[in-house]
């Protein structure tokens, strides 16, 4: 196994509201290791940008509560000091966010901005920080760096704002990068630029990487292991090859089978999860999925363990109470894996 | 012999067999050589125009009664604008738009009332669409007013409308931001179908949803379309979503029209390179399938709206562009089960087909008369360059020659 990297667990984090507590987090554990992509999938409202934006310490507030731990390295980051914090911020977990018009500064040249977080980071000249700042920039396929270095965020677009946004968390060669959402704005075309782009560097820099994302599609293409979140809760988590190919959960069900396949001839009829997601201030006792599942039984009042439950199989993990056995014929809709919503009138 | 500029030659070019059941032939909207150029202005005191955005340029459709139009294309490539064109929400600045074979390119407020009445729009963004200040009951009901439904009538068909769409009427005297981005969208389409409207224009209706709901959202979209007869033109930015509901897709590039396809077709045999490109950038949620398929990733980005590049608008991005496509734009030609596309170099066609294939009358008038060459193709052997979805297996049996190319031969 290669080296630990990022180590979470059990982290909680809520929120004070008008309306009461938002459990917006809810015992959230796992592990990234040294060249590895851990992709986190769940709809909006999961918790998936909350725990990693906890982890760049973004979360913090008057209002915010927070359990857990996340170590990096021997360097508690729940509870680290905001000076230890922008230590770590940029130079050791660095993070390229979905909007990146609104990550950038429009009043600052492309070119500065690299430098400036080189420099605040690094006693480097401002000449050096640039030419390293340009060789960034070209490193991530932006062409005539030099000159693009000089322009400011407006001037790019959105594809090639994102490609700014990669050469600005790479600057420091941190260990940990995050990317929430980092395709989601951009067409399909330059979204599959993207991918390949974030990819090859992976590989290359051999740092980890944690890739939020709600598309399977982006995450069949780029992760190596994949955590699913539902209602502030994991749900379920393993490596690409079992969420895809044995899944437990019967969330993952309804997500594999709800996503559209450019592949297979269409269905007659879009598999859709019935119901919405619950309330995070008054979640639902016991498996947060239950109000929603066709499959649920007495037992789903009370809450699953995370644990393995898959025989042979330690590291692959989830909150259900079905037997293992029982659900390869449970998730079988029209010879594909899916939620069978018609149970649930 | 048609010419395309004379009235209807377009509608009666067009009506090729859709490929599904729905859609009775009847067109209820016709655009032909539409165009809306943005005026790009600069200066302090006085405005001088200095350029123009082609935001739609030259594109010739018809949408016919009962069916699905889906409209494909990345951000900036003028499909959102067509769609509000096509409602007249803005004026063209060319071409003409008939509804039910009334011209309405030039009418007025007062005029365009009875055609908002049977024309209606569903806009992307739920949140910025309904206005936060009135109840959903208002939202809904203030529509059905104007058109002239008696007061009295109008609380239960909101509450009726609200049902339909999948929402508990008692929550009429609620206000938007107390429902989810899912039930939005549904007061969205609650309201658009307030006045019985006969054709939808949705504006990438899902794109802000999660996965789960979308589904959702699709499904009610295809149960009304059958209970009140609707026509829809939905518009998506990629081709993933618009496949469970259209039955014929177009293609747009910058402003012009690239593929003009029955859906089905669309997916088994694409045959425009953009379009095979923005199939295969579309990731497949199946890592092995993912792994085992070629997928060529598109390079570059589109160019400027402002200043198009000449010829064929992709030969800038394409791999298969030679130096035809920098000079000669080409025209949309129609091949066999009414499958239109502009390309120079078309990709899974045997040379018998480019050879009976015609020019079409929707062909944009600033377009050569460069039909591909059917002898080149025959030289190159066959094409197949495999399926585009899967990336795999080269699809060498290529499709049986058809002398007849539909009723569209009223090219001049």
């Amino acid at each position: 196994m290669a080296e630990r990297l990022l180590e979470v667990a059990e982290l909680e984090v809520s929120f004070a509201t008008e309306d009461g507590l938002v459990r917006a987090v809810d015992g959230v554990s796992f592990a990234l290791h040294r060249g590895e992509v851990v992709a986190i999938v769940g709809e909006s409202g999961s918790g998936k940008s909350v725990t990693v934006m906890t982890l760049m310490g973004l979360t913090r507030g008057v209002n915010s509560r927070f359990g857990g731990s996340a170590r990096l390295g021997d360097r508690e980051l729940v509870t680290a000091s905001e000076a230890e914090l922008e230590r770590v911020r940029g130079a050791e977990i660095a993070m390229i966010f979905q909007d990146p018009i609104s990550s950038l500064s429009p009043v600052m040249r492309i070119g500065d901005q690299i430098v400036e977080q080189i420099r605040a980071h690094e006693k480097v000249s401002k000449g050096a920080a640039m030419d390293r700042a340009v060789e960034l920039m070209e490193r991530v396929g932006i062409p005539r760096a030099r000159d693009r270095a000089r322009n400011y965020p407006h001037e790019f677009s959105g594809g090639m704002r994102q490609r700014v946004m990669i050469a600005l968390a790479l600057s420091l060669s941190p260990s940990v990068l995050i990317a929430d959402e980092p395709t989601t704005a951009l067409d399909v075309t330059i979204q599959a630029q993207i991918l390949q782009e974030v990819k090859q560097l992976s590989q290359e820099s051999s740092s980890g990487v944690i890739f939020v994302t709600h598309d399977l599609g982006v995450v069949a293409d780029i992760a190596d292991r994949v955590i699913v979140m539902y209602a502030g809760q994991v749900v379920e988590q393993g490596t690409l090859e079992e969420i895809f190919y044995d899944p437990q959960h019967p969330y993952t069900w309804g997500l594999l089978g709800s996503v559209t396949r450019m592949d297979r001839p269409p269905p007659r009829r879009l598999p859709a999860i019935p119901g919405l997601p619950p309330s995070l201030t008054d979640p639902p006792e016991g498996c947060h999925f239950a109000p929603r599942c066709p499959l649920r039984f007495d037992r789903c009042h009370e809450l699953p363990p995370l644990q393995a439950r898959v025989p042979g199989v330690a590291g692959h993990l989830d909150r259900c109470w079905l037997q293992a056995g029982d659900k390869r014929d449970r998730r079988e809709v029209e010879g594909q894996i899916g939620l069978a919503t018609e149970a649930v009138a | 012999m048609a010419t395309p500029d004379e009235p209807g030659a377009i509608a009666r070019g067009a009506s090729a067999p859709n490929g599904s059941g729905r859609g009775n032939g009847t067109a209820l909207i016709e655009a032909e050589h539409l165009e809306l150029y943005f005026p790009v202005k600069k200066g302090i005191l006085v405005d001088r125009t200095v350029a123009h955005v082609h935001a739609v340029d030259d594109v010739s459709l018809v949408l016919t009664e009962g069916e699905t139009l889906g409209v494909v294309g990345e951000s900036g490539c003028g499909k959102s604008t067509l769609a509000r064109c096509l409602v007249r929400l803005h004026e063209p600045t060319g071409g003409t738009l008939r509804f039910r074979g009334r011209d309405i390119t030039k009418l007025n407020r007062r005029g365009l009332q009875p055609i908002r009445r049977e024309v209606q729009m569903v806009f992307q963004d739920p949140v910025s669409s309904l206005n936060p200040r009135k109840r959903v009951g208002q939202i809904i009901g203030v529509p059905m007013r104007l058109h002239g439904v008696d007061g009295s009538d109008v609380e239960s068909r909101v509450r009726d409308l609200l049902h339909r769409v999948g929402l508990n009427p008692e929550h009429i005297n609620r206000f938007p931001h107390e429902f989810s981005g899912g039930q939005r969208q549904r007061i969205g389409v609650a309201r658009a179908l307030a006045v019985n409207p006969k054709l939808l224009v949705l504006d990438e209706p899902v794109s802000a949803l999660d996965v789960s709901v979308q589904a959702q959202v699709i499904n009610l979209l295809d149960d009304l379309q059958d209970e009140f007869g609707l026509s829809y033109m939905f518009i998506a930015h990629d081709l993933s979503i618009v496949r469970h509901v259209s039955d014929r897709i177009v293609v747009m590039y910058l402003g012009k029209l690239m593929e003009v396809s029955p859906a089905r077709e669309l997916y088994e045999k694409p045959i425009h390179p953009y379009t095979q490109a923005l199939l295969a950038a579309i990731p497949i949620p199946d890592p092995h399938e993912n792994q085992a398929r070629a997928r060529t990733v598109l390079g570059g980005e589109p160019p400027n709206p402002i200043d198009p590049p000449p010829g064929c608008r992709f030969h800038t991005r394409c791999p298969h562009a030679t130096e035809i496509c920098a000079t000669t734009e080409p025209p949309l030609a129609e091949y066999a089960g009414g499958h239109l596309a502009a390309c120079h170099h078309l990709q899974s066609v045997g040379a018998e087909e480019i050879a009976s294939a015609v020019r079409s009358s929707l062909s944009p008038t600033s377009a050569g008369d460069a039909m591909p060459d059917a002898e080149a193709a025959r030289q190159a052997g066959d094409p197949a360059p495999g399926d585009p979805a899967t990336g795999r297996g080269a699809r060498t049996g290529a499709t049986p020659p058809s002398p007849s190319a539909g009723p569209g031969s009223g090219a001049p």
